[in-house]
């Protein structure tokens, strides 16, 4: 094994979000790891740009992202499953409003 | 397959020596391919390689052009041989496989290289907007956007690794003594600079001296490294007279359309 195949400390994970066109949101499309956020920006337009995928570039520490528990599922989005009324669909518009 | 002969002129061979350097450079910088140190940055280095070898495509096919004889391209990049490529001979230098006779090797190798050659050649392509060759300044006006990532991807590592641990700034010392020898050939005028500049062609070579020094010093010092002192060793490849390690990459590059002629994908 030469010096440089030897284990390494891994490099910090990044979360990459990628805005398509001008106009449009920047969407979620994947992860990577960098050593700081320049490089994760740079790292970033290799990996997930380079088929003209995008015109600009979010980076994001992935330790600074709160995400909900998965065990937690059943409580906190099974309750919605019945209250259709919070569709705006549930509702019929008066004749004189309908094609507002 | 017997190689092919070109007679080239001035202009030709000035546009070969950028064609040659980015067609070299690539080829070494494609040995990564597969064995970068992170995947993300196998990735880069890989497209940094593609670019490169795009400007050397275009560059070729330019140089074919000029030449008149009807070669292409893969002529020109395939079926010469080593005395009329007209790279820098630090391109050809081992990158990442080292040998007894040439260390090399190292990561740090690599961004040390990419980036001297990546201002160089960024130099050039600011230039060569103005040449009077409307083919070589268009190729110029493409490349240009690629240089400038080229440089600040390796200005962004050398920062980083020289400005790292201990063991990073030993290295990048290590390899910038390695790569400095070879320097002096990338500011080292002969006739075809002269001719070049007289005709609106493109940059003399030691007119680029000064910028190029300029920048280079101010990234090494960002990275809390120094320039070694320059050498007075002159290396020869932009004139044909190549270091031992160019005989194996042209076998590599080479083997396929000698054994094959005219093979296409």
């Amino acid at each position: 094994m030469s010096e440089n195949d030897k284990p390494r400390a891994e490099w910090p994970l990044w979360e990459v979000f990628v805005r398509a066109r001008a106009g449009l949101d920047h969407k979620h499309c994947g992860s990577l790891h960098a050593p700081d956020a320049k490089m994760a920006i740079q790292l970033a337009r290799e990996v997930y740009t380079r088929r003209q995928e995008g015109c600009s570039i979010w980076v994001v520490p992935s330790a600074q992202i709160t995400a909900s528990d998965p065990g937690d599922k059943d409580m906190l989005f099974d309750p919605m499953e019945d209250k259709v009324y919070r569709h705006p669909t549930f509702y019929e518009l008066p004749e004189a409003v309908n094609h507002m | 397959m017997t190689s092919i002969a070109l007679k080239p002129s001035a202009h030709v061979r000035y546009v070969l020596r950028l064609a040659d350097t980015c067609l070299i450079h690539a080829q070494r910088l494609a040995e990564w391919c597969g064995h970068g140190p992170v995947l993300e940055e196998d990735i880069a280095l890989t497209n940094l390689s593609l670019d490169l070898l795009g400007q050397a495509r275009a560059l070729l096919s330019h140089a074919a052009q000029l030449d008149g004889q009807g070669f292409d391209e893969d002529q020109l990049a395939f079926l010469r041989d080593e005395p009329a490529y007209l790279n820098l001979t630090l391109v050809e230098q081992p990158m990442r496989r080292s040998s007894a006779h040439a260390p090399g090797g190292d990561f740090a190798d690599t961004i040390v290289r990419n980036l001297l050659v990546a201002t160089w050649l960024r130099l050039h392509w600011q230039q060569l907007l103005g040449s009077r060759d409307a083919g070589l300044a268009a190729i110029a006006g493409k490349a240009l956007k690629e240089a400038r990532y080229h440089v600040e991807h390796a200005a962004d590592w050398t920062v980083r690794l020289g400005d790292g641990t201990d063991e990073s700034a030993r290295r990048m010392t290590a390899a910038l003594a390695r790569a400095w020898p070879y320097v002096g050939e990338m500011f080292a005028d002969d006739a075809l600079d002269d001719a070049a500049q007289a005709e609106g062609l493109g940059p003399r070579r030691s007119a680029l001296r000064e910028a190029w020094r300029r920048e280079i010093d101010a990234v090494l010092g960002a990275a809390q490294l120094a320039a070694p002192p320059d050498s007075p060793y002159l290396s020869t490849g932009s004139r044909g007279v190549h270091s031992e390690h160019m005989g194996f990459i042209l076998a590599e590059m080479q083997h396929l359309q000698r054994a094959y002629p005219g093979g296409r994908w």
